[in-house]
């Protein structure tokens, strides 16, 4: 069984598998510089339904049938299902583990939930309480936008520092056993808050929570920046990225070219005019079931660092004058 | 010229806004911008400073939210002129009736009709 | 206590400083040229009306009242075709101060919420950004008046 390390990281003694990774994306995240890693790209935002909510709910659950597909397995085969979304009640992932009938457990952690499910999903298969679990995340631009800032038709400007909520979803199997990649460690947040309230630059109020994150792995494991192939965060953007190489400086790690961050992978910022990048938990869990995994496949990177950041953002507390916390979870994949 | 004075004084009138959005605190939403504009111009108005500039702008200085304001405040004014207090309670709702009755069912009209497409 | 705030709050102002020196500065001289050109045009538009109207026999005042009513029922249209977003992205200011980006924020929103039904979705939505407007409209005329009328 695995163990704790240091203060804040877990190690795990029999890593688990990531055996199979889907991802179904929205028409602007198909015309990105990733359009061929994904699985399913979408022709419009509606995807046949008659609201964002139940496009965003079916893509959920269209990513994560798709993974039990690509394995031959069938919904009883699955002991557990991990999920979240951004919206409120996580209704996307609730409606999708209605129709799965997979025990289900509902996760919130904004951005940072596809690694918060990659997390837990390793310690139930680790501590020996099951052999399969399915795990996805998704978000969509348009449910998101409408709940967290302007209905989709108001004429208003986005400032330079905002980012773009991906449409897409994207599901793991973790397996106790089988050829692929493997999560060998991790490391649990903390929730920081720098004092930032402009809900247009998320990326300034999650860059403090990636670098406690960060700090806390490093400390704990006894490893720094050059101990991975690649260090990819969740959703920091252009801006947020800069504040979290200046924040790990002042700390006395020096981060260069093995950071990248799945904001600014998914899009190409100059051509699609997205600003400071995407966000979203569909960022992180696309980015990394598609592209990621196929390169660990393929040992183009041995160790990856993965660190997910979310802003725990809720407007209504917004508007009452609090600022916004941020949170990142991060995971090790080796290539195995 | 008409024309002309409309397109400069209209415009001058929009950039003070995008000066206020770009310049200060980001948490100015539309909503704040709107509010202001009608309030502000509205109390530009009651001091008599905006009736110069609709003379010289013409629709550049009516088509702006604060010429909304100055409808609102000539009207409650001249009210309150002829019928007193009561005038008071009036005279803005009615100056600005056809406008708000437009916005309420062309708004509802469209969105009944139109889907967003995001 | 006391220190520990102290502390968190210095973090704090540090930690902003930090964001106002590496976060992009808007293009300030850009966006104020298009919202001067995009509402300079939209007035530019609403002139033309004014003409017509005036030409036509009506009065000042109805002139203007039809001229507003005729640029929100385009703002109200040109939201519903989904074009009116796109001049707002250019347009800033220029497309949010004139009375089309009024009727855009009334459109807006109650179009977006329809899926939630008639009552809850449109009707109370369309006044998202209205309602307030129409508040501070009413509060500040309301009050004008009354001083008017106190004063003479």
């Amino acid at each position: 069984m695995g163990s704790k390390v240091g203060q804040h990281s877990i190690s795990f003694s029999r890593p688990p598998v990531i055996t199979v990774g889907t991802t179904i994306v929205g028409p602007i995240e198909g015309k990105g510089p990733l359009a061929q890693t994904f699985d399913w790209i979408l022709e419009d935002l509606l995807f046949g339904e008659k609201s964002w909510e139940k496009a965003e709910r079916k893509m959920l659950q269209e990513s994560a049938k798709l993974a039990l597909k690509k394995r031959n397995l069938q919904e009883q085969d699955v002991d557990f299902f991990l999920a979240g979304d951004l919206l409120n009640q996580t209704v996307s992932s609730n409606y999708a583990a209605r129709c799965l009938g997979i025990p289900f457990w509902g996760l919130f952690g904004a951005c940072a939930t596809f690694v918060e499910a990659m997390l837990l999903g390793s310690m139930i298969i680790d501590g020996g309480f099951a052999s399969k679990v399915l795990l996805a995340a998704s978000s969509h631009h348009n449910t998101a936008e409408r709940q967290f800032r302007f209905p989709t038709e108001q004429g208003n400007q986005r400032p330079m520092t905002s980012q773009w909520t991906v449409t897409g979803s994207g599901a793991l199997l973790l397996e106790d056993n089988g050829e692929g990649p493997r999560i060998t460690l991790g490391t649990v947040g903390k929730v920081v808050d720098l004092g930032i309230s402009d809900v247009n630059n998320m990326g300034a109020a999650m860059a403090p929570a990636a670098a406690s994150t960060l700090i806390s792995h490093f400390q704990d494991t006894g490893t720094g920046p050059n101990s991975y192939d690649l260090i990819l965060t969740g959703d920091l953007g252009k801006v947020g990225r800069e504040v979290l190489k200046e924040l790990l400086k002042k700390r006395g790690y020096l981060v260069e070219d093995n950071l990248n961050d799945c904001g600014l992978l998914i899009y190409d910022l100059e051509k699609q005019d997205m600003h400071a990048g995407g966000s979203g938990c569909g960022c992180c869990a696309v980015v990394f079931s598609g592209l990621l995994l196929s390169q660990l496949r393929e040992k183009q990177f041995h160790k990856v660092l993965l660190v997910a950041t979310g802003a725990l953002m809720s407007p209504a507390i917004v508007q009452q004058g609090e600022t916004i916390p941020g949170i990142a979870h991060a995971v090790v994949i080796e290539s195995g | 010229m008409k024309f002309l004075l409309a397109f400069l004084v209209g415009g001058a009138i929009c950039t003070i806004g995008q000066l206020l959005m770009d310049l200060t605190r980001s948490s100015i939403t539309p909503a704040h911008i709107l509010v202001g504009y009608v309030t502000g111009g509205a109390i530009l108005s009651a001091l008599g400073l905006y009736q110069p500039l609709v003379d010289l702008g013409g629709a550049g200085a009516v088509i702006p939210l604060s010429g909304f304001g100055h409808s609102l405040a000539q009207g409650a004014i001249e009210a309150a002129r002829i019928k007193g207090l009561l005038g008071a309670f009036s005279g803005g709702l009615e100056a600005t009736a056809v406008g708000i009755a437009a916005a309420v069912v062309f708004g509802y009209v469209m969105a009944v009709i139109f889907n967003p497409r995001g | 206590m006391n220190q520990q705030q102290k502390r968190q709050r210095e973090m704090q102002e540090e930690y902003r400083e930090l964001i106002q020196e590496i976060k992009p500065k808007p293009p300030v001289l850009r966006n104020c040229i298009l919202a001067f050109t995009v509402g300079g045009l939209i007035c530019l538009v609403g002139q033309i009306f004014l003409h017509l109207y005036s030409t036509q026999g009506l009065g000042v005042k109805e002139a203007r009242a039809a001229t507003a009513a005729t640029m929100i029922f385009l703002g109200a249209l040109l939201t519903g075709l989904g074009i009116y977003d796109v001049i707002g992205k250019y347009g800033g200011a220029g497309s949010i101060v004139p009375i089309t980006g009024f009727a855009n924020s009334i459109v807006a929103p109650a179009m977006e919420f329809k899926r939630e039904g008639f009552i809850f979705g449109v009707g109370a939505r369309i006044f998202t950004t209205a309602g307030p407007v129409l508040v501070y409209g009413f509060l500040i005329s309301v009050l004008i008046g009354i001083i008017y009328y106190l004063v003479h």
